[in-house]
């Protein structure tokens, strides 16, 4: 299961998925895609996003066979997905869908142990599997082991059905909107939380929504879809930057400089100077000084943020508090500082 | 006042035949019994099939409909000339009309299971046999089960019948007292089938809620 391309072996490719002039056509002749090639890089996560109806979804099912190409291939690792046994092949790939769907007759426990059931796992690493992954998803296994799907909340059910995909250690993980049918609170959670989650594993991912936002926060990739087509693909940056076409244009929306803020982490653009504290100048500035430290001992106050936090969140802040710079803090130690000037000037350089 | 003596003379004459009651009383629940666990037997892959090919289920359906339709007392008669007499061609009246409930409930049952429940397991990588045997199957139990709980009970009352065709169980004493206007032995052949009725009902009730009690909580499915 884990990854085979360690140097040397046969055909260490980087790619994972590969769509080469893939065409379906349902049988009540709809045209679901046309024409589409391109390549998933191993490892990377790749969102597919699109309006209702642009084939997103059937995309994403091509690659675990709930749907077969009516033209062109699909390689999975190198290999024509034909020509691969579609059970074994589904039990190697995560799938997670909007309606969760979740077995309501077993346990949580025992949904999340059904890939590594059916792939014959012995019971003690199907249990110390489960454990591990109900605590990834911050589920304390004493409680929620035994208990059933429908005594869960919604997010908790998702988490759930993310963690019964992740059962099996998958080299690749499809998730269909996957944080759709929740509320705008939880679904943010979760997405943070999978983001972290993401870092930790080395699985190819590949996610539909119909959500631009998510689509920029969640990819390394972004393949837009409109009718049946694959107008653009490529990392949130290059999309914002050179829409291919005014539908991509008109999808991002007015507020793409925003949105690439909100993508943007502080570490990218501050600077690693310390400000005040290290070089009091004049007797004002220790002065502001001693009082931005003070805010942050006690953890009063906004007036910072730390190298994770995304540029509009600083920029947020130095609108709220009518300042020009903030302090960059990890782990209570300033670190840095983030300007207006330098997001502007950072922006203005084509955001690189 | 009548009411009561009635009912004790009932009793008296029940206690005093109380060997050809047992006898009796065996015989209605075999027929009972027997009838529902051939319809179990055969209705729920028959449903099961339904389920798998829009055409199968047409004709299954149509087949189940027909089998409730005909009287059961049609269905006897129908049976009489091939099988003759006795407790066989009485089982195979009833088990004829047990059949109906317990299809339409396993296809209910079977379709009732959440398209993407069905979605995810496929997903998942289980075979269309273990989706059918770990998780539809078991999601429909409960469905399933309320209509083998509909065929017994109405058995034990349809079991009755079979006395015309000489197959034995309470009705031997009903009809024969309805025929002799032996009233206490009318009550003494009826009032225990509709203790019968009543107590399987429990009984059947008693073991649904505890399957469907499991961990699926009242809620519909849809809630899910």
């Amino acid at each position: 299961m884990t990854k085979t391309n360690t140097t040397g072996t046969t055909e260490a490719s980087d790619t994972m998925i590969k769509f080469d002039g893939v065409t379906k056509i349902y049988s009540d002749q709809t045209v679901a895609i046309e024409d589409i090639s391109f390549e998933v890089e191993r490892g990377t996560t790749t969102v597919f996003v699109g309006p209702s109806g642009c084939g997103k979804t059937t995309t994403m099912t091509l690659v675990n066979r709930m749907q077969d190409p009516t033209e062109g291939t699909v390689y999975y690792d190198g290999v024509d997905i034909q020509e691969l046994d579609k059970v074994d092949l589904r039990r190697d790939i995560g799938y997670v869908i909007q309606e969760i769907g979740l077995f309501d007759h077993m346990t949580v426990g025992e949904n999340i142990a059904t890939v590594p059931e059916l792939k014959g796992w012995d019971q003690s690493r199907i249990d110390d599997r489960v454990d591990e992954l109900l605590e990834l998803m911050d589920l304390e296994p004493g409680t929620y082991r035994d208990q059933y799907p429908n005594a869960l909340s919604g997010g908790q059910q998702q988490r759930v059905g993310v963690a019964r995909a992740l059962a099996a250690d998958p080299d690749v993980l499809l998730m269909d909107e996957p944080f759709g049918a929740l509320d705008p609170l939880t679904r943010e959670e979760l997405q943070d939380e999978f983001l972290e989650i993401q870092e930790r594993i080395d699985t190819t991912i590949l996610f539909v929504t119909h959500d631009i936002n998510e689509a920029l926060k969640m990819g390394d990739k972004i393949a837009i879809f409109d009718v049946g087509e694959l107008v653009q693909y490529g990392s949130p940056r290059e999309i914002l930057h050179n829409p291919a076409t005014d539908f991509v244009e008109n999808f991002i929306g007015d507020d793409k400089t925003l949105k690439e803020l909100q993508i943007t982490p502080v570490r990218d653009i501050m600077s690693e100077s310390v400000p005040t504290a290290e070089q009091p100048t004049a007797s004002s500035t220790t002065d502001t000084g001693i009082d931005s430290t003070a805010a942050l001992a006690d953890g009063t106050g906004d007036q910072y943020v730390t190298p994770t936090d995304t540029v509009d969140i600083a920029l947020s802040r130095m609108i709220e508090t009518d300042t020009q710079s903030l302090p960059v803090v990890r782990d209570d130690d300033v670190i840095g500082t983030i300007t207006e000037s330098s997001i502007r000037a950072h922006q203005s350089n084509g955001g690189v | 006042m009548g009411l009561i003596d009635a009912l004790i003379a009932a009793y008296a004459y029940l206690v005093a035949n109380f060997d050809e009651f047992l006898g009796l009383l065996t015989e209605h629940l075999a027929l009972v019994l027997v009838s529902v666990t051939l319809a179990i037997v055969v209705a729920v892959p028959m449903g099961v099939l339904a389920t798998r090919n829009e055409r199968a289920k047409s004709i299954v359906m149509s087949f189940g409909n027909v089998s409730q339709t005909i009287p059961t007392l049609a269905i006897i008669a129908l049976v009489f000339p091939i099988l003759g007499l006795g407790f066989l061609p009485a089982l195979v009246g009833l088990f004829a009309y047990a059949l109906l409930p317990i299809l339409t409930n396993t296809v209910a049952g079977l379709e009732n299971v959440d398209e993407s429940t069905v979605e995810a397991a496929r997903g998942m990588g289980m075979t269309e046999n273990q989706i059918l045997r770990q998780i539809q199957l078991p999601l429909a139990v409960p469905i399933i089960f309320a209509g083998i709980r509909t065929s017994a009970v109405l058995n034990v009352g349809t079991a009755y019948l079979a006395f015309f065709i000489g197959g034995g169980g309470l009705g031997v004493w009903v009809i024969s007292g309805i025929s002799l206007f032996n009233t206490p032995q009318l009550l003494a052949g009826a009032i225990p089938g509709a203790l019968l009725a009543i107590g399987l009902d429990s009984l059947f009730g008693f073991i649904e809620g505890r399957l469907s009690g499991e961990g699926m909580a009242e809620q519909s499915p849809a809630a899910g």
